[in-house]
């Protein structure tokens, strides 16, 4: 009965923040204020006091319940990992919470608002410490929850309820899977702990089975092909909602729980993680080309680099996917931050609205240039260095197949490796979104920096939503220098990088020729939208129409059958049950007026009657 | 001492129901509600331990921490014989606490609860009284140690529950609480059937000796176990034999619906594991396949029904139809993990569907429709009640945290730790069904909290109506708290029932 008591306060406080914060009066604001950021803050704290103490063994922890022979028990596994994906979402947590004390200035409902996030906050961080899958999930749908509550705060959008609606749904698909791939490997292994089950012998088909149910949950949360199209709608929530659940934390989760149960997966699954994620990375990036709203162009990167993430893990490398993980938590909640401080100033999410912002922005301008150069991976930015170490691992998967590679290193269970044309795949998907990154990504910074300005008088935010932007900078600048150090990169499992050999220099041609070509286009068309020369955009805007497809083989479908089946049950089975009265009441009437009948009729039929019994004793007697 | 407080559990509120009809309108109220709060306080009291068994003993499947047991009818050897164990407190507690919510309710809301002016047999004084006799013969059925008496209990609980549908009902009462009683009558007469095999084969009645040594023979076995599981599904209700439940939750006044839904229907599945699969632990084996597919049927058909649904309360009232479907694919699993889902899943649906009939009952009190296509925007009028609405919804679609999820969660895994494909699909199958209970009740919340309000909606501004009302809030608190509650400390729940599951368990597995 021990327990990690650092670990373990990791979600306590802000839960606590939560609890207190969901009671407070709607409207108040300071000490709502003071709750949330005090709470994020102190998780922060605790995170940082955890990576500094560094990994320790999984304590026995306690146990919550015992359905019959299974066990669930709440125990906390801080590793490496767990420590620095703590820090990150530590970090975006408090600079969201006060950046949103500013941003929502004039909201009436701020303090349930501000508590709903110290919820989120809570769950992902059980999510990161969790011990035993089913804590693990309760924080996975706790998390999705609060996702669903904040995409419809805001009640003037009239698409907020159905995006909120939509992203609880599609998520929790995907969870159907996730909730059976739970089933089957704690049933199996006896216990929930994932210890036990990270050693426990399982037959091949159980874990082909439990990694790909394990799968759907994962692509629903972390928005992989195809449930990802509840992420775009979700930007209906406000914007530091989308930096922190829908950018840097929650949608990683799915991420980080294929990393943490990696031995898991074997060469089925992670093929079928590497196609997801291939189509993934692709359509995101496309269809991040041609969006006009500055949110959704920011929804399909994080689509596409999630799936970056899903294909680092798919070719069997760990410590790259998480360190991309970390580095897309910092430049994409700088992004939307800053994405946020431009709609705050013109009042539009739409970047017609925007240009030539960086003259009144300053500090909008530089630090959101730094959060798309990490995007678009430039060196020594972040998003270089996590980039192109997933590359080099899937190249290194292609040019030299069967090597273990860096996430194979512990368990009993031997997963296999992805088949090599997996890998070839995910390295070739890779190369191409690298270059689609570079073009919207530029188009991006063009269309809301330079140009003409179409905003009267846009201003810098307050401090309070500044000075957020400042501190995320630096991550998204430095986080990938550091990473190279030893400190980072053995928490995170990896193989000191090599980020220069020449295959490097691949993807940043790539996204540098993206780059220039987005720029060429905007110079030539002095200032136009570049997406106006690309062929088919039409397809992009409509995101391959994927959600078309899903409403005519899914929604529809489903919504038919309900009805029929609502019908069913009144006609057919309720109909039963009323023909069995109806019909009850006419045998009884029937019955009735058969017995009404004339004194002749009644003396014939008791006379016949006698007769017959006397005739049947008769014979009776007679044998 | 711990005798009188098992009789005392039945005899206040039996008490409690002469004094609140024969009382003057306010006295009896206050009477009625007074004996429920009493009635609730020795039902806590009966928390005790199981005394020590015989060394060397093998757990039995009923061992009562406190057992009364009195000739009653010598000639037929017919007993009194009540007491209360692990799997039947939580329901014994939650009954005494439903009723006693619903009283006090009715004492203030007298009238309103239909949404029509008053009763038309005097007001909440009747109404309290007829409440308590529910109460008797619920918490009878559930104390019940002999076959017999659980029987006539549960035959007790049917009139009053007629009477409070026909008095006080919607528009539609007299069709609905006609079908009620035929419906249920039908399934008594089945289970009276199947009781009366068991009795006159095993030569007794006794429940305590029926479980622990089971010695019917095989085919006697299989006979019994059909006429009660029968009957008890009638009651749970198990696909398909659903149908008078979506009527008589529609058209019941909204403590109707609160008793209904959080208690009336656990006799079925309570007695589906105590009785029907304790009895005849072999028949159940033979039979488990087939409850489990109706199960998993009850399930999707309920979610699907759910989804089509425009009236409120016919909503929750399917989604009772796949609720119950968890609880009896957990029952049917016959596994220890699937009956521990069942006996929490028992209590936390009767917390969570019990509150949300409180909900429904509010909101069409207030707004006067319960079609969804009229409701809309109920958190721009009146937030305080629409946050709760939401509470109980996410709550009933099995959110981890909440009481709803570790039934269902269990139950599913119950049958996948079976194994065999039959039972993995019927796993999958019904974790298909929690989401669709997560698309019916988003569903719900957007039609009705979400997007601009309606003219229904709309005229609460600014109103009393607008605010959760005191009464309310002391009859949702206890309900909201305890489903958080048991969402986090599940083991308040299965801990206490643990030996005895695990002995039936042991009883049952061949």
């Amino acid at each position: 009965m021990s327990i990690d008591l650092l670990a373990a306060a990791l979600p306590a406080v802000p839960l606590a923040a939560a609890l207190v914060g969901l009671l407070l009066p709607m409207r108040s604001r300071r000490l709502p204020a003071i709750l949330a950021i005090g709470g994020a803050g102190t998780a922060l704290v605790l995170a940082i006091a955890m990576v500094i103490r560094g990994p320790v063994e999984t304590a026995e922890g306690v146990t919550i319940a015992e359905f019959g022979d299974l066990a669930v028990t709440f125990t906390t596994w801080a590793d490496g990992t767990a420590g620095l994906v703590a820090v990150a979402v530590g970090i975006v947590a408090t600079c969201v919470q006060v950046y949103s004390v500013a941003y929502l200035h004039d909201d009436d409902r701020y303090a349930p608002y501000a508590a709903q996030i110290s919820l989120f906050t809570s769950a992902m961080l059980l999510v990161v410490v969790a011990g035993d899958l089913i804590p693990l999930v309760v924080g996975w749908e706790i998390m999705g929850l609060c996702s669903y509550l904040l995409i419809g705060h805001d009640r003037k959008l009239p698409e907020a309820p159905g995006a909120a609606v939509k992203a609880f749904i599609v998520t929790r698909t995907g969870d159907v899977g996730f909730i059976l791939g739970v089933a089957i490997l704690g049933t199996q292994a006896g216990s929930f702990r994932i210890s036990d089950v990270l050693t426990h012998h399982y037959s091949a088909a159980t874990l082909t089975a439990a990694g790909v149910l394990l799968l759907c949950g994962v692509a629903g949360k972390s928005a992989q092909f195809p449930l990802h199209t509840w992420l775009p709608d979700a930007m209906a929530g406000p914007t530091p909602i989308s930096a922190l659940i829908h950018a840097a934390t929650m949608v990683a989760a799915g991420v980080y729980l294929v990393a943490r149960l990696f031995p898991i997966f074997n060469g089925t699954a992670l093929a079928v993680l590497a196609i997801s994620a291939s189509i993934t990375m692709l359509l995101g990036a496309a269809t991040a080309m041609a969006q006009q709203d500055i949110k959704k162009v920011l929804a399909w990167s994080t689509v596409s680099q999630l799936g970056y993430m899903a294909g680092a893990l798919a070719v069997g490398s760990r410590g790259p996917a998480l360190l991309h993980l970390l580095s897309h938590a910092g430049f994409k909640a700088l992004l939307f931050l800053g994405s946020g401080a431009l709609i705050h100033a013109v009042g539009s999410n739409l970047m017609t609205a925007m240009g030539g912002m960086r003259r009144s922005m300053p500090t909008t301008y530089i630090t959101m240039t730094i959060g798309l150069a990490a995007l678009v991976g430039l060196p020594p930015l972040a998003g270089f260095v996590s980039k192109d170490t997933i590359l080099a691992a899937a190249h290194h998967a292609v040019s030299a197949p069967g090597e273990v590679t860096a996430g194979h290193e512990a368990g009993a269970l031997a997963a296999g490796a992805a088949p090599l044309w997996a890998a070839w795949l995910v390295w070739i998907a890779g190369l191409v979104t690298t270059g689609l990154t570079g073009w919207y990504a530029t188009r991006l910074w063009l269309r809301t920096f330079f140009g003409a300005s179409a905003a009267r008088h846009p201003h810098e935010p307050s401090w309070l939503m500044r000075g957020p932007l400042l501190v995320l900078a630096v991550p998204s600048a430095l986080l990938g220098l550091v990473a190279l150090a030893p400190f980072i990169a053995e928490r995170l499992g990896m193989e000191t990088p090599e980020p220069f050999e020449t295959e490097a220099l691949a993807p940043l041609a790539l996204a540098t020729l993206g780059s220039l070509v987005s720029w060429y286009t905007w110079r030539r068309t002095s200032g136009a939208d570049p997406i106006l020369v690309v062929p088919g955009r039409r397809v992009l805007v409509a995101a391959f129409g994927v959600d078309s497809a899903i409403d005519v083989l899914v929604v529809r479908p489903v919504h038919a059958l309900a009805r029929a089946v609502k019908r069913a049950d009144e006609l057919l089975v309720d109909g039963a049950v009323r023909g069995t009265g109806k019909g009850t009441v006419a045998l009884g009437t029937l019955l009735g007026s058969a017995h009404r009948a004339g004194l002749p009729r009644a003396a014939t039929a008791v006379l016949s009657g006698a007769l017959l019994i006397a005739v049947a004793i008769a014979v009776g007697v007679g044998q | 001492m711990n005798e009188a407080m098992l009789v005392a559990t039945l005899a206040v509120p039996a008490a409690g129901a002469v004094c609140a009809a024969v009382l003057p309108e306010r006295a009896g109220r206050l009477a009625g509600a007074f004996a429920a709060l009493v009635a609730l306080g020795f039902a806590i009291g009966l928390y005790g331990r199981p005394p020590a068994l015989p060394a060397g003993a093998a757990e039995p499947p009923i061992r009562p921490w406190h057992e009364v047991d009195v000739a009653w009818v010598p000639a037929f050897d017919l007993r009194f014989h009540l007491g209360v164990d692990g799997v039947s407190y939580p329901l014994v507690v939650l009954t005494a606490l439903l009723t006693a919510l619903c009283a006090i309710y009715t004492i203030w809301r007298a009238g309103a609860t239909s949404g029509r002016d008053a009763g038309p047999v005097g007001g909440g004084r009747l109404m309290i009284a007829l409440l308590l006799a529910v109460e008797v013969g619920i918490n009878g059925v559930f104390l019940s140690l002999d076959l017999v008496l659980f029987f006539v209990f549960f035959e007790i609980v049917l009139l009053p529950m007629y009477a409070i549908i026909a008095a006080w009902g919607g528009p539609d009462r007299r069709r609905a609480a006609h079908k009620f009683v035929l419906y249920t009558l039908f399934g008594s007469v089945l289970l009276l059937v199947g009781v009366i095999l068991v009795v006159v084969n095993a030569g007794t009645a006794d429940l305590v000796a029926l479980t622990e040594h089971p010695g019917l023979t095989r085919n006697m076995q299989l006979a019994a176990f059909v006429f009660l599981a029968l009957g008890l599904a009638v009651k749970s209700p198990l696909w398909p034999l659903h149908t008078w439940l979506p009527d008589a939750h529609t058209e019941a006044p909204t403590v109707g619906s609160v008793i209904l839904a959080g208690v009336l229907l656990k006799m079925g599945t309570y007695g589906l594991l105590r009785i029907a699969v304790g009895v005849a632990p072999e028949a159940a084996r033979t039979f488990a396949p087939a409850l489990g597919i109706l199960a998993a049927t009850a399930i999707i058909v309920g979610g699907l029904a759910c989804l089509a649904q425009t009236e409120l309360k016919r909503l929750i009232a399917y989604s009772s139809v796949g609720h119950m479907g968890f609880v009896v694919l957990g029952i049917a699993t016959l596994t220890a993990t699937g009956f521990q889902a069942a006996v929490i899943g028992n209590v936390a649906h009767g917390l969570i569907t019990g509150l949300l009939f409180f909900l429904a009952g509010a909101i069409k009190d207030r707004a006067h429709t319960g079609q969804l296509a009229d409701l809309g925007g109920l958190r721009e009028t009146a937030p305080g009640l629409s946050g709760v609405l939401g509470f109980a919804a996410i709550a009933s679609l099995g959110l981890p945290g909440l009481a709803g999820f570790w039934g269902e969660a269990f139950a599913v895994f119950a049958a996948i730790d079976k194994g065999g494909a039959l039972w993995i699909t019927l796993g999958a199958v019904a974790a298909v069904g929690a989401a669709l209970a997560a698309a019916y009740f988003l569903r719900l919340l957007r039609r009705v909290t979400h997007g601009a309000a309606t003219p229904a909606v709309a005229a609460l501004a600014g109103t009393a109506d607008a605010r959760i009302a005191r009464v309310e809030l002391v009859a949702w608190g206890p309900l909201m708290v305890l489903t958080l509650l048991v969402g986090l400390l599940p083991a308040l729940i299965i801990g206490i029932a643990a030996d005895p599951i695990s002995a039936l368990a042991q009883v049952v597995a061949p």
